[in-house]
Order: structure tokens, then sequence, then C-alpha cells
């Protein structure tokens, strides 16, 4: 069977996008995405999503007094008592 | 997942003007497992930035990151003589991060990966199969901030797998195992974190068109 004698329709296409995605194959050449722009403009948005994800949510530095209050803890465990480090 | 390399930060006012800076992250290791105190700060100026980085991308709230964090910085503190050296210690650390992060959310009740939400339709609209039959592209060009907001926005199962897989670089069969899951669940959510947040971004710019 071929995919011109039984062409995927979007919603075929479409679920098993994930597997496909997933999975790591390389779609470019499936024969659904020749002849359909929509999916492909799907496909390709996907991608930039995911290369996009690569550059959000920069590394950031903690608060100070979350080191006050892990040190406070600490000592809280071993048996020191100190006062308690109030949240900010 | 590759082996996660510390962020070092030498200005942090927990890292000790001492030789320890000097000491490789395996001498503070021993160091901080005998109970030297300074040696553990060490280790917590080192990699203080990924992990509460970590907690922020995967709970999108600076007061429970800040909770998160101390809860791994304390963690590792009292299992820091588990650490056997079969991954790297940035590695570990990051895994037991999120580790913290999971049973606080499951404590809160929240199912981490919901089999109804990963394979149902969304009943708020989000995308279904036939998403893709409308004519939006991205154009290849997304606003990093629009996206990080529409991050903030996914629900939480879309949003951990989403964080894990596209952010921090775990694979399917990891994160199903972290999160109790099948690698297929895992894959179907992050499809759809994918097309939830492309949704969001196609209508990001056209309320900012709009007078």
């Amino acid at each position: 069977m071929t995919e011109q004698a039984n062409p995927m329709t979007c919603n075929e296409f479409q679920a098993q996008l994930p597997e496909m995605i997933g999975s790591g194959q390389s779609l470019a050449a499936h024969a659904h995405l020749q002849h359909c722009a929509l999916c492909r403009a799907l496909l390709a948005d996907l991608e930039t999503i995911a290369e996009a994800a690569r550059s959000i949510f920069p590394i950031v530095e903690p608060p100070e007094n979350v080191w006050k209050r892990i040190e406070s803890a600490i000592k809280k465990e071993k048996g020191i008592i100190e006062p308690d480090v109030e949240k900010e | 997942m590759a082996a996660v390399p510390p962020i070092t930060d030498a200005s942090s006012p927990a890292a000790p003007s001492s030789p320890l800076e000097a000491l490789s992250e395996a001498d503070l290791l021993a160091k901080a497992h005998t109970g030297d105190h300074s040696a553990f700060a060490q280790l917590y100026s080192l990699h203080k930035k990924r992990i509460y980085s970590l907690c922020m991308r995967m709970v999108g709230n600076t007061a429970e990151a800040d909770d998160l964090t101390q809860e791994t910085f304390l963690q590792l503190h009292r299992k820091i003589s588990t650490f056997r050296g079969d991954s790297t210690f940035s590695t570990w650390l990051h895994r037991l991060a999120i580790n913290v992060v999971l049973m606080r959310l499951r404590k809160k009740g929240l199912s981490v990966i919901s089999m109804d939400e990963a394979m149902e339709p969304n009943p708020n609209g989000s995308p279904g199969r036939g998403f893709g039959a409308r004519d939006l592209s991205l154009s290849g060009s997304i606003d990093r901030m629009a996206l990080e907001q529409a991050v903030g926005e996914l629900p939480a199962g879309y949003r951990l797998v989403f964080v894990l897989h596209d952010i921090e670089g775990y694979e399917h069969h990891e994160i199903a195992s972290m999160l109790d899951c099948s690698v297929g669940n895992s894959k179907s959510q992050l499809h759809k974190a994918r097309l939830t947040l492309r949704e969001a971004l196609h209508s990001h710019p056209r309320q900012e068109a709009r007078p």
C-alpha cells in the first residue's frame, strides 16, 4: 500500500506526531508533508518552540535569605538552638 | 540527559573566601561528608543557581522556588553520604531537586501526570488532533518573554514535561521514570504542551496589534 494510493489525512498524521517527533525520526520527507502546507507549518512551529525553549528562563540567583534558612534548618537538625530566620 | 555542569559563583556571600575555593568538587564532597560546614556552603555556592533556576522553571513561583531550593539542599545535607559517584554530582543533585519538586507537587494533591489530561481533549479548548488545520505559522521567530509567559500558564502536567524535556534536556524514558508514567504518555504530554504554547503564541501578537 502506498501513500498515494491511500493518502494520510491531517488528523491521522497529527495523531501520529507525538510518537514520530518523540522518537526523533526525521519527518521532512514524510509523504503527508509533501502535499499539506498546514501540517508543514504546524511541524515548523513545534520545532521553533522546542528550539526557543532552550533560551528561555535564564539561570537566576536565589535570594540571599535562602542560604540563611538552610543554615538555620541544619543547625536545628543538629540540635543547635538559634532564632528562626524569617522568610522574605 | 547530559551531565549538568555547575554554575560557579565566587561572589556569593555564602561562598567563603578561603582555600576551599581551590578544592575540587570531590574534595568538597569529602569534606562536607565529614560535617565540614564551610565545604557544604561552598557546594551550595557552586550549585545554587542551577537548582534555584530549575525549581523556578518547574513551579513558576519565587516563594515556592525558595522553599524547594532550601529543601533540596537540606536533603543534600542529609543524604550526601549516599552519593556514590555513579553519575556526576551535578546530575545527581539535579535529580534530587526534581524529586523534591515532584514530592511537593504530589503532597499538594497535584497529579503530576494525569492520564486524562494527557490523553483526552482539553475541556478548555486547547488543541486536539485537528489543531493543525488552523492556518497558524510562527514564521520561525518567537518572543522569548511571550514564550516564558505561555509556559507559566501551562497546566502542571504539560509544564513539567515541557520543562524537563525541552528546557532541561531529559529524554522521554528518563521523564517517564521520574514521573512514573509511560514513555508514550510523556511524548503525548510534551506534544500537547507545545501545541498549547503554539496557540498562546499566535494569540499574543494579535492582542498587541489591537488598538
